[in-house]
């Protein structure tokens, strides 16, 4: 045998991505050299995505303390208590590297994840969002990732049963070679259904449910998330995760019936690090053990190694924590659902995971040692020198520019046009619950049977949060809070997807810190919990890093829910249309009208008032009760939003005595409110700045443009990119 | 039993259609498809979703589903049955109604409110609704568009009950969502107990959804089954 | 001249199929149970023209990699149709 084949067979830690000091930390946890088996386990759950080793240190400055928080960051997913006995779950999470290799299978199995991590808390998934960052449509193969993963959400949201009520979406040159796919999900479930992971009961069987387990991603997406990528890296990726999203929808029937009759004591999805990830947590959870025998795993190929099994990625699997008396009744349920099930391990008083294959030991290591004792780095973090190049160049906006002109570029922007093209492909009706669906600032739902309303808006930044991470991470947060307060609902709880580039570069580093604080500060104005949170490092592909991209999704809660909640299309002849909020500030830094206009980005963003915020956002939740149309502004400022009313209503406005720059400026905390009347009941500031009437969008002297050649580009902006 | 919805793995639109029979007062209950029994059933519902994955071809595995023989022998004998979206799939794979339904025209899944012109009142789906009627329903699929070999004679036979069209009711191929031929949303069979249609009326039930033009759909059904008064 | 080739695309040995397992456990249900594996593909017929067999097949090689097949999930194999 030669030394390469030797290298081959034994595969050192570095291959496994595992540091020299990492690997003398195993040593010395497990008082001797590991078995292939259990490197392989180490090195997964070490690895950056499941161990949160260069972001854990900073996490802490997120808050979860308040009362209606009923299980924090930590678990699968956060929870939060709406009253009467009714609990909301809620997770975000990321599948940037596996939906670059393959679009439409990464999305979709990114679907698949998230609503695992759900029903995982004995909560029926009712919705997801789907955040999402893009290379320039002009080239071929954005277009090609942008549409792959569009039909992956669709193809598995839409089939597993779930409805998809939107997301947001950015468009910039650092995406085109690493694009962002995030998934949000929210399930509801009443009090007594809550399901944790951690084990309990010395004896209980562990059962393993849903689909065969097969060499997935073997070492895959975890590894995949945790390093950057190089050029010509796809034709050595591992495996593909396939998604099957029939399999899925079996197995939350089949759980929630489970919990429904009260057969599990605790529950843990199969995800990045498989079946290693879930036994080592449900046990050392626990704070107990697990001997877990690998010949009762059903699998789907022969001949897999052990360390092939308890690392595979498999989608749509579960693992159960049952007492022996019930495990009759469980595997009963498995068959009446047509997913197969297999108990494949014992819980022990601990500490040790042990593992057998075969008859021989394989793994012996102490369960609560993969995630515990993972590595903890206080990374390097430096102000970045592009932060003064970029400050410099200031945006310019011409005292007499034309609104007409200006809005026909700006609404001919990919991410301000109609994003009909992409939300028309997801179910987002099922389940009878949506009131307000995608197309508006935020997605509102019912809960049948109360008078309860959740909302939810999911908000990102790229550009603005390079141009200062702090200011622009906070600037996110008040504006996703603004949107759910436009439907009617006040903020209540909080998820964050933290995608930034390689943490071992300095200046990625303080991007990401800058960021945490300023996310934090700004949920701490609002008292608004951080409920659950993921981070996404190494998002660089041939030495560039993506913008850093904090995206939040933001949970709103209301009681009663408006009879008549705003929209967009209710705007009607003779209304009052009133600018109300902070003050227009000359803000255009990373506007929409600096990117496409200038083509530039620079300047520094204004500061967001933590008092202000707290004023605008009540006051929208609150007038959103009684008046027709609310529309937040951001993304190209008021000219934008008023022309987004106009279209979908199908009416023109005249505009008075605003400025052709003050159309297009950003400054945060501002929205547009239209009724009847003369007078609007609020004590935040506002003026009337106009009426709704005829077919124009008439801004007097900075312009005008008719609504239906509005709309026409409007309309078109997406299409005519994709379907040529 | 009342009205039975069957729910095949992959099904997902099973408590939506009952909770708007629940609206047109009737009571209805989940039937497994792997049940034999429909003895009593006065209604029949086919849900939307994705029986069996929709797999090899939709409706194809679950017209096998061991229920499916107990549902044609009722049909057979006269009992209101109902398919909506993948239940009108599965309807016509099994030979229940006539033709079929095939990937939309752009190859892309649509979710978006539709109108949709009543042609036709001679159906358990239509009776309690006006000739010319234009109803705002969702429609949500990738295989809802309809074909037949023999188009004409489902045209003849006076089978076709909705078409797609705009809100005053008028009916071009401007109107056709997915390429459905002769822009056809709903049909019945000879006997006039069977309908299927592709848009969902259990998604236009209550206006603070939208629209609540289905439940003239959803009523017509109920009062056929004879459980609540017309 | 013009020339014909069939384009097979299959998934890549080991990747999930979850079509050819459901197909399969619903031929089993109808009574096929000796049915071991089935797993779903795609073909493509593709009408090229080329001076000579040798360059036609690069040519739908080049097709396969680029557009037809996904290289990261499925094999293919190209047969010149008669």
């Amino acid at each position: 045998m030669t030394s390469r084949e030797v290298a081959d067979h034994m595969p050192d830690h570095e291959a496994l991505g595992m540091t020299d000091d990492e690997y003398r930390d195993v040593i010395r946890i497990l008082g001797r050299e590991p078995l292939a088996a259990e490197l392989a386990m180490y090195s997964v759950m070490w690895s950056e995505h499941c161990s949160y080793k260069s972001s854990r240190m900073h996490l802490g400055r997120f808050k979860s303390d308040q009362t209606w928080v009923v299980v924090g960051p930590g678990e699968n997913a956060g929870v939060v208590d709406l009253g009467d006995g009714w609990l909301v779950a809620l997770r975000i999470e990321s599948h940037n590297h596996p939906s670059f290799v393959e679009p439409y299978q990464g999305a979709a199995t990114g679907v698949g994840g998230i609503l695992r991590d759900i029903f995982t808390m004995g909560a029926r998934p009712i919705a997801v969002w789907d955040p999402l960052r893009f290379g320039p449509l002009d080239e071929p193969h954005n277009r090609y990732l942008f549409e792959g993963v569009v039909s992956g959400i669709a193809g598995y949201g839409n089939a597993v049963g779930v409805p998809t009520l939107g997301g947001e979406v950015e468009f910039a040159d650092r995406f085109s070679k690493n694009p962002l796919v995030n998934v949000m999900a929210l399930g509801i479930l009443k009090r007594d259904q809550l399901v944790l992971s951690a084990a309990t009961g010395e004896g209980n069987f562990a059962i393993l449910l849903g689909n065969a387990t097969g060499r997935d991603g073997i070492g895959g997406a975890s590894i995949l998330a945790s390093a950057s990528f190089e050029e010509g890296d796809k034709e050595k990726r591992p495996s593909v995760q396939v998604g099957d999203p029939f399999e899925e929808k079996k197995l939350i029937e089949a759980c929630l019936e489970l919990y429904d009759r009260d057969l599990v004591v605790a529950i843990q999805d199969l995800g990045a690090a498989g079946i290693s990830c879930a036994t080592s947590e449900v046990a050392g959870g626990g704070g107990m053990g697990m001997v877990v025998d690998l010949d009762k795993v059903h699998l789907r190929e022969k001949d897999m190694t052990p360390g092939e099994i308890l690392m595979s990625e498999s989608q749509e699997r579960m693992l159960a924590v049952v007492t022996p008396q019930n495990e009759a009744e469980v595997l009963a349920v498995a068959e009446k659902w047509e997913i197969e099930a297999s108990t494949i391990g014992v819980i022990t008083s601990g500490p040790d995971l042990v593992i057998y294959s075969k008859g021989e030991l394989v793994g012996e290591v102490p369960a609560a040692s993969l995630a515990d004792d993972a590595p903890r780095y206080d990374r390097l973090a430096e102000r970045p020198d592009y932060l003064d190049a970029v400050w410099a160049r200031e945006p310019r906006v011409p005292d007499d520019l034309n609104a007409g002109d200006v809005l026909r570029a700006l609404l001919d922007d990919p991410a301000i046009g109609d994003r009909s093209w992409i939300y028309g492909q997801y179910d987002h009706m099922l389940f009878l619950n949506t009131v307000i669906e995608p197309g508006h600032d935020g997605s509102l739902l019912r809960i049948k049977g109360t008078d309860k309303a959740i909302a939810v808006s999911t908000d990102g930044d790229s550009l603005r949060t390079y141009l200062d991470p702090r200011r622009g991470s906070a600037r996110i947060v008040f504006e996703s809070a603004l949107n759910v307060a436009v439907t009617g609902a006040s903020p209540y709880a909080l998820v964050d997807n933290l995608n930034f580039g390689d943490p071992e570069e300095p200046g990625v580093m303080w991007q990401f810190t800058e960021s945490v604080d300023g996310l934090a500060w700004a949920c701490e104005e609002l008292d608004v919990p951080v409920v659950g949170g993921n981070v996404s490092f190494y998002n660089q592909t041939d030495g560039v890093d993506i913008y850093p991209s904090p995206v939040v999704g933001m949970l709103g809660f209301c009681e009663p829910m408006p009879e008549c909640p705003p929209r967009l299309d209710r705007a009607e002849e003779h209304m009052s249309i009133w600018l109300v909020g902070q003050d227009t500030q000359g803000d255009f830094a990373a506007s929409a009208y600096d990117r496409i206009i200038n083509d530039n980005l620079g300047g520094r963003p204004a500061e967001a008032d933590g008092a202000t915020a707290r004023r605008v956002i009540a006051a929208a939740a609150t007038l959103a009760h009684r008046i027709p149309v609310l529309h937040d502004i951001s993304n190209g400022g008021l000219g934008v939003a008023l022309a987004e009313i106009a279209i979908r209503s199908g009416i023109g406005m005249r505009i008075e005595d605003v400025t052709g720059p003050d159309l297009f400026d950003e400054t945060p905390l501002r929205f547009v409110a239209i009724a009847h009347g003369e007078a609007l009941e609020t004590d935040v500031p506002h003026h009337k700045i106009g009426t709704v009437t005829g077919n124009t969008l008439n801004f007097g002297r900075a312009g005008s443009i008719s609504v239906t050649e509005a709309e026409g580009i409007w309309r078109n902006a997406l299409p005519r990119r994709m379907e040529h | 039993m009342t009205i039975a919805v069957i729910v095949f793995p992959g099904t997902n639109c099973e408590h939506d259609i009952i909770h708007a029979l629940g609206l047109a007062g009737a009571e209805s209950e989940h039937v497994w498809h792997r049940d034999t029994d429909l003895s009593g059933a006065h209604g029949i519902v086919l849900p939307g979703g994705f029986a069996h994955g929709d797999y090899l071809r939709t409706g194809a595995i679950a017209r096998f589903s061991p229920i499916m023989e107990e549902v044609a022998r009722l049909a057979d004998a006269g009992v209101p049955t109902l398919g909506i979206c993948n239940g009108f799939q599965i309807l016509c794979e099994a030979g229940l109604l006539p033709g079929a339904l095939v990937a939309n025209r752009d190859l892309k899944f649509i979710c978006r409110p539709t109108h949709l012109r009543v042609e036709s009142t001679d159906s358990v789906l239509t009776r309690a609704a006006e000739i010319g009627q234009v109803l705002r329903i969702p429609l949500n699929s990738y295989e809802g568009n309809y074909v037949a070999d023999d188009i004409d004679n489902v045209e003849n036979a006076g089978d076709v009950i909705l078409r797609y069209s705009d809100a005053a009711g008028h009916v071009d191929s401007t109107t056709n969502p997915n390429g459905s031929t002769n822009s056809i949303a709903g049909i019945t069979n000879a006997g006039r107990n069977v309908a299927g249609l592709m848009p969902h009326p259990e998604r236009a039930s209550e206006k603070i959804l939208g629209s609540d033009d289905g439940m003239a759909l959803i009523e017509g059904f109920v009062a056929s089954t004879g459980l609540v008064d017309a | 001249m013009t020339r014909t080739f069939t384009v097979s695309i299959t998934r890549k040995p080991g990747l999930s199929d979850p079509e050819g397992t459901t197909t399969r456990k619903a031929l089993i249900d109808l009574g096929f149970t000796d049915v071991s594996h089935v797993s779903f593909g795609r073909t493509i017929v593709v009408t090229i023209d080329a001076p000579d067999e040798d360059e036609a097949r690069a040519q739908i090689e080049a097709m396969c990699v680029k557009l037809l097949a996904n290289p990261v999930m499925e094999s293919y194999v190209v047969e010149a149709s008669s």
